[in-house]
This record gives structure tokens, sequence and C-alpha cells, in this order.
């Protein structure tokens, strides 16, 4: 049995080829095979959202996938999200914000945030919308929570949080 | 984690040869199964990928109906605009359950056949009927306030954990397995089972079956219908206690009622015997309510679970109501 793979992964707009045993997580070839630790393990078991990565431009838990099985699809980490102009608008609103306490949560939620906000933008209902049927998303805070939910904060800075996500949802 | 083997392929038929390999098993989303190989609960030789099989599309049916392909991603069945207006109980379901992370990799398939999150379940140095057969189930005696009060056995009281079951249930879906022997359909009521003495097996699918879908029968009532889910925290949590219903009322009688009950029993619970008493009563919440009393009166509540029996008699009394009145929540 093989247990290795030739993996090639397209992070951040750079193709990598790596050889990988199949345990490896899409969590730990980032952090531990390309140096790119702006992606944080906390939990390891998809419950606390500080390993966010946007795989196929979907915000996902990269300690749930292996890197073998993220092939082929266009990988985007909290590095990849500043434009040749600087900061993303989130970024900036985070950091204009202070929507962060000891920052180990925040390379997660601002991933997370940005591909909600496309969500969201895409007409994606969720558990507290009204009227499911609805085709567009009126991304109010009770939204913002909701969507928001599989990222923790220890340090509980959800207040700034949802403001800096309020404010990138208007600009 | 132990050391596997890794395969995606592309069609059915190739995936179907691949698990036949010895320790094989597939992989979708892997939300639960990954997470199980970090505990050590599931040790696999071989993984097969599903999410690269022509299975990933939501279609109408002939009938009138939808087949939802067992690639599709949790997500996606949720946002779909025929979902939400046809069988908004499936959507709102699907959203109540995980996170957005979660939902964007979780498949159909998967989800239906995820495991219990019964604590002894996935910890290996505790005893476990589910896990390792014959060991006993420390629940018993133990932590159990989220665990069965109905269709439990003294072998295992585990709760089955899945939002979207308990919609499909409500709605009759049909699921669509391709084994060595062809394709068949089986009624989601009839694909899981209780665990009585063999608590370890919890589906009647043959090793190496695939889910290939499922399929929703037209439901004309199924357009007024609600999942409404009690859990611990606002968000991302798993229920205590959920309802799936859907209702029609004519001249103010129930002439059309479905229920599904989560959180209570090691399978999504089809409320049978008060769908039965609720057709062709009036549309009151005293016929609600006397109708949950009486799917209720079943419970075997353990020591710390009694509260479920009054949780689930009025979530449901209170879901139903809501239908009877239009507010689909």
């Amino acid at each position: 049995m093989q247990t290795t793979s030739q993996v090639a992964l397209n992070v951040n707009g750079r193709e990598h080829r790596l050889e990988l045993d199949n345990r490896t997580t899409l969590l730990d070839a980032l952090r531990e095979h390309l140096d790119l630790t702006g992606t944080k393990k906390g939990c390891d078991h998809g419950q606390c959202g500080a390993c966010t990565v946007l795989l196929g431009r979907r915000r996902v838990n990269a300690c749930l996938v292996l890197a073998v099985a993220a092939q082929g699809q266009e990988i985007i980490t909290i590095e990849g999200l500043a434009g040749p102009d600087g900061l993303s608008r989130l970024q900036q609103a985070f950091l204009d914000h202070d929507g962060f306490q000891c920052g180990y949560c925040t390379p997660g939620q601002i991933t997370s945030a940005t591909a909600m906000l496309a969500e969201a933008a895409a007409g994606w209902p969720s558990a507290v919308t009204a009227d499911i049927g609805a085709d567009k998303v009126d991304l109010d805070a009770t939204e913002i929570r909701e969507r928001m939910s599989g990222n923790l904060c220890r340090c509980a800075a959800y207040v700034n949080i949802v403001a800096a996500i309020e404010e990138g949802a208007a600009r | 984690m132990r050391e596997f083997g890794y395969e995606q392929p592309a069609e059915i038929g190739a995936a179907l040869a691949a698990v036949s390999a010895p320790g094989a098993r597939y992989l979708g989303g892997g939300t639960n199964l990954i997470d199980l190989m970090k505990l050590g609960v599931e040790t696999p030789e071989l993984l097969v990928d599903v999410t690269g099989l022509p299975c990933d599309r939501i279609e109408p049916t002939a009938a009138g109906g939808l087949l939802i392909g067992a690639t599709v991603r949790n997500s996606d069945l949720a946002a779909d605009p025929a979902v939400r207006q046809q069988y908004p109980v499936l959507a709102q379901a699907v959203l109540a359950g995980a996170s957005g992370q979660l939902r964007n990799l979780a498949t159909v398939g998967g989800n239906l056949l995820q495991r219990t999150r019964c604590a002894y379940f996935t910890d290996v140095s505790k005893p476990c009927n589910k896990r390792a057969p014959g060991t006993g189930c420390p629940a018993q005696g133990g932590e159990h306030h989220n665990h069965a009060i109905l269709g439990a056995s003294a072998h295992c009281v585990a709760t089955h954990p899945s939002d979207m079951a308990v919609a499909l249930v409500a709605l009759d879906a049909i699921v669509h397995v391709l084994d060595e022997n062809g394709t068949s359909g089986i009624p989601i009521e009839a694909l899981y089972r209780l665990p009585g003495a063999e608590p370890d097996r919890d589906h009647v699918l043959a090793p190496g079956a695939l889910i290939t879908g499922v399929q929703l029968p037209p439901l004309e009532l199924a357009a007024n219908s609600a999942y409404r889910k009690a859990r611990e925290r606002a968000s991302y949590a798993f229920a205590i206690g959920s309802v799936a219903a859907a209702l029609a009322v004519s001249d103010g009688v129930i002439t059309g009622v479905r229920v599904g009950l989560g959180a209570v029993a090691p399978v999504p619970w089809r409320a049978h015997r008060a769908e039965a008493l609720m057709t062709g009563r009036p549309a009151t919440e005293a016929s609600f309510a006397a109708a949950a009393a009486a799917e209720l009166e079943a419970a075997e509540p353990l020591r710390d679970n009694g509260y479920k029996v009054p949780l689930m008699t009025n979530l449901m009394t209170r879901v139903l109501t809501g239908l009877a009145a239009g507010v689909r929540r």
C-alpha cells in the first residue's frame, strides 16, 4: 500500500509540489511544509475555525482536509488576502475596529469573514434568516454572528469582530 | 493516526472496485471521518475519495421531486432555490447544523452516515459497544444528558447526530444505493437500524455499498414546513432535541402532517404515532399537544435526560402550532 503521494498544491497563486504522507492535513502541509504559518492550529478537530482557509474560494477547516485531497483547487490563506495595494478591506477593518486581542484566531476570522461576505452576496440563507426563500440577505449583526459561529475567539473580542465585519460588508 | 492509501476515482465503477480492498473506506468531505481517524476511532487502510464522482448535482425528477447527488455539499443543498421553495424544512435543518466551514466540506452521503457524538464512542480509552462490541456502555450510568429516550437498547443509548436526516425522514426520502448487486432505493427510515444487541451497525448497507443520491418525492405540504432545534448554545452545537415538520390544513382540519424528531433516538425518529393521531383532527394547539404527548409516551429516559420528554412535547407543539398559522420557523 502506497501511503505517500506526490501532491501539487496551488497556494496563493503559486504551485507547490510536495511528497507527503497521506495523513498530512492541508493545515500541516501549509504550516510545516510551506512555512505559511499565518493559518493557525487551534483545536485540530474542526471546532474552532482558527485554521480556516479558502479552498476553491470556499471557507473550510484546513485541519479536516487531507492535503492529498486538496489538489486541483485554488487555495488561499491569510497570507494571500492582501492585494498589491495593501491590506484587504476586511483586514483593514479588523485593525480599525480592534477586532482582536491575542490575535491567534484572527487569521481564521478574517479568512472566514472574507468568504462569508461572498456567501451572503450570493444570497445564501442562514439559520437566522427570517425568509429562507428570499433572494437577498440583509447582513445585520445577528446574521454575522450566526454565519461566523464556526470561528471561536477565546479572548471574546466578538463585539469588535462583528463591528469590523459590518464595516467590511458595508464598504 | 495509522498510515493509509488514498485514491480518488472519477467513475462510480472504479470507486466500487477500489473499496473492495481490505480495510477500505469511502471518504466524503471528511468532517467526521478524518476527525475519527485522528481520535483513533477509525483506522482505515485505504481511503477512496468519492468527491470526484459525478454525484454532485441537484436535479428535478419527472415526478416533480428532486434528486440530490450524494456528493452535493451541505452548503449547496441549503442554498438551492428549489430546496428552499419546495422543502424549506430541509434547508433549515442543514443550516441548523455545524458551521459555514463544515457545511462547505460535508456531503449529503457523509451526513447520512456520520457517527454518533457520544463521548464514550469517541474516546478509545473507554468501553463502548458501538465502537468495540461487547465492551459495555458506560453512558448508561455515566454522562448521558444528551442521549436517547426512544429506541435505545441495553447495549447502546447513543443518538444519531444529523439534523439533515431528521428532515429527510419527515419527507420520506429515498436513498439511492449502488453495490455489487446493482442499484436500489431504500426508504430513509429503513436505512437506519435501532441498536438492539448490535449497536456497531448503524445502518443496513452492505460493506462497500455506495450512496449515490437522495430522492425527495413530490410533497405539496412540504412547502409549509419548518425545522426547529433546541441546543445548549445559540449556534454551532448539536441538538438536544429537534423537530422537522410539515403541515397541511383545510377548513381548520389537519389533512396532512409529517413529523421527524432529532437527538432523541439512535435513528432520526419519525413520529408515526403522532401523525396518525393528528390527521383529521382540528388544527389546534390542543390537538398538536395531545399528539406530541402520545408520541413521547414510549419514552424511557435515563437518569439525567428526562428533560427531553417535556422539551420534545413542547417543541413539537410549538412548531406545528406555528405551521398552522403559516409561521415556518
